[in-house]
């Protein structure tokens, strides 16, 4: 059989390749560029090889932060993804409670992430602020800019504040897609809630889910806005997560090499991450199938 | 198994019905036998699946009682009226195997698992899904994905009754054929009590031993086939059952017979009695089946109507002439080998089965 070839098509693939090159394709490798080499000024510049790379995956800064990181990450998705699915199960069904729930979920998702970040900080202040006041009202003795742990336990409270809205709004798209006669042949067939829960709702928000946890691992992985307005990383460095660690090396010290190659090795645990997740899930979703 | 009986049952959607219109379910008195197998048979909206559900226990009746084996069940939820119910699209459980599909209500009643596994293999026995019992249910073709849902509401022999919701809407055509044949030998061999929502005439009348037919909101007939053929108790029996239906047309009552568009047609004595206590519009019925044409030069027209012949179908089996007279569509029954000469014939009504109705109820 003749093949016929018409390379006329990469002409209509270019405006494409154009539009992804100038929004990644060239800025990635900017800083591919500035990860290999040390430069002093525009005329001076050596190669270095792998010796930022080196230099930064040594860093005991970078260490920490890496660890703060994956343990804020993780306590989000812990926390966010079973409070979601339990406020959408919560949620009702019909009738005018629908939109106004909608609404009232929807509000923190609106609300732009710097002004999250001030909010909270000064709902949690001692002096003037709501939360903070009546926390310490209470007996309890809260100060976020001191105290570490008052800084982490606030930064993820506003987090879980401002995200969970969107698992919840995702499981319950999930959860309106399954038709009455599910439940009602549940109910005849006898099965207990838990039943209905891990046999119908269950496996009919599983995409969403799949979709939600990767949104949330993503953005709170990159998490930078809201805890530089509130904590600023501190006290000390208790809440200076990868994304402030990455600004104090570039735009603090103006390590640019450095920071070149952080960036890097941060994309590609998030890249990796993703993948594996991705695959991983859908793999068992294929398994299942045969 | 059991007796269900529907005590002046009557049910509506709205808080304070005022008027019959009000009303999905008008008020009914029903005993259904103990392992009989019961249609309920209607067009669309005429209450038959709110019938259903209300038998079910998924909506509470406005008024009346509902009672399986003389006991109460009104206010009992579905699962604790021991009942199995098809529905009209597949449910079935995406994550579980066919197997576990089958043996869930079974397992969730706590059942040994010895028996469940015997129960769950003769059930994919009839419905022959022993080879795909390791499947994963998600899997499957809507086809199977709907047998494995006859299957969960056939997998306990122990529930008073098995309703289904129009099952077999989404199978198709030969696969039907099949299915109400397992259905009704199934039937035969456990005898469960069985109510069957259809709103296809074939359907209710192989599966059903009793056919009960609904029309808006009212239960118009409740029969064996043969008595919904021979007696329609309601003229839209009449007209819903058979294919075609009944022809009905308005008629005086004069000088000892109907007149339909000035044309005499006779009538027996017995006719003529129940005919004279009734006030309301008479209407005269009389099934395609029933009715003789003939045709030709030399037929006579007495005892019988002149008409005028608009149409002939040949369906292959039979043929089905159309003819008028006045301002009536007269629909003939004929064999497939019927002869018909010419464009006019003369009809002849068989008195025994001449049906008269008086606003739309039978009277003789």
């Amino acid at each position: 059989m003749n093949k016929i070839t018409n390379n006329k098509a990469w002409f209509l693939v270019l405006p494409v390749f154009f539009i992804v090159a100038i929004s990644a394709i060239i800025p990635l490798m900017t800083v591919v560029n500035y990860s290999v080499q040390d430069i002093f000024d525009p005329q001076t510049r050596f190669f270095v090889g792998t010796e930022w790379f080196e230099q930064v995956l040594g860093d005991r800064r970078l260490h920490d932060a890496l660890i703060r990181q994956i343990v804020y990450t993780m306590s989000v998705l812990l926390i966010e993804v079973p409070l979601g699915i339990a406020v959408a199960l919560t949620l009702p069904r019909k009738g005018w409670g629908v939109s106004a729930s909608m609404v009232l979920l929807a509000l923190p998702l609106l609300i732009p992430w710097n002004v999250v970040g001030t909010i909270w900080q000064i709902f949690g202040r001692a002096d003037i602020g709501l939360g903070g006041y009546v926390i310490n009202m209470l007996g309890i003795d809260y100060n976020y800019s001191q105290n570490p742990m008052d800084a982490w336990v606030t930064v993820l409270v506003m987090d879980v504040w401002h995200w969970t809205s969107l698992i919840v709004l995702l499981c319950y798209a999930g959860l309106r897609s399954i038709p009455d006669a599910y439940y009602q042949a549940a109910k005849i067939d006898g099965a207990s809630n838990w039943a209905v829960f891990r046999f119908i709702q269950l496996p009919k928000m599983q995409s969403v889910l799949v979709i939600g946890v990767l949104l949330r691992f993503m953005d709170s992985f990159m998490i930078y806005t809201e805890p530089f307005v509130l904590t600023g990383g501190g006290p000390g460095t208790a809440t200076t997560f990868l994304s402030q660690f990455l600004v104090t090396i570039a735009v603090g010290q103006f390590d640019l090499g450095p920071a070149a190659a952080f960036s890097l090795i941060y994309f590609l645990i998030i890249l990796l991450v993703c993948w594996v997740f991705y695959t991983v899930v859908m793999n068992a979703g294929k398994r299942e199938e045969q | 198994m059991a007796r269900i009986d529907l005590k002046s049952l009557a049910h509506s959607y709205f808080p304070d019905p005022k008027s019959d219109t009000d009303y999905a379910l008008r008020r009914m008195e029903h005993v259904w036998e103990d392992g009989g197998a019961y249609a309920l048979l209607g067009p669309s909206g005429c209450g038959k699946t709110t019938l259903l559900n209300i038998i079910s226990g998924l909506l509470t009746p406005s008024e009346g009682q509902v009672l399986f084996d003389g006991k109460d069940v009104t206010k009992l939820a579905p699962e604790e009226r021991n009942i199995a119910q098809v529905f009209q699209f597949p449910v079935i459980y995406d994550t579980m195997t066919v197997y576990e599909n089958l043996a869930f209500p079974l397992r969730n009643r706590g059942v040994d698992p010895k028996r469940v596994d015997e129960r769950v293999r003769e059930i994919a026995g009839m419905l022959d899904l022993t080879g795909k019992l390791k499947q994963k249910a998600r899997g499957l073709g809507a086809d199977e994905k709907q047998t494995i849902s006859l299957g969960r509401g056939l997998v306990r022999d122990d529930v008073s009754a098995i309703l289904f919701d129009e099952p077999l809407t989404v199978i198709d055509p030969h696969l039907k054929w099949v299915l109400r044949r397992k259905l009704k030998e199934i039937h035969n061999k456990l005898r469960p009590t069985m109510v069957y929502v259809t709103h296809d005439q074939v359907e209710a009348l192989t599966f059903a031993d009793k056919v009960v037919v609904m029309y808006g909101g009212k239960v118009v007939q409740l029969g064996t086939p043969q008595e919904l053929f021979e007696n329609p108790a309601h003229t839209f029996v009449g007209y819903f059952i058979g294919s075609p239906g009944m022809n009905i047309m308005d008629c005086n009552i004069d000088d000892g017979a109907a007149w339909i568009d000035g044309q005499r047609i006779a009538l027996t004595d017995r006719h003529l009695d129940a005919v004279s206590k009734q006030t309301g519009k008479i209407e005269l019925g009389i099934r395609p089946e029933f009715l003789k044409l003939e045709t030709g030069d030399g037929v006579s027209s007495d005892n019988g109507v002149a008409v005028n012949i608009t149409k002939v179908e040949d369906l292959g089996q039979y043929k089905i002439a159309t003819t008028r007279f006045g301002t009536s569509d007269i629909k003939v029954k004929l064999g497939e080998d019927a002869q018909i000469i010419g464009q006019s014939g003369v009809l002849r009504f068989a008195p025994e089965w001449t049906k008269l109705y008086a606003d739309s109820q039978l009277v003789a």
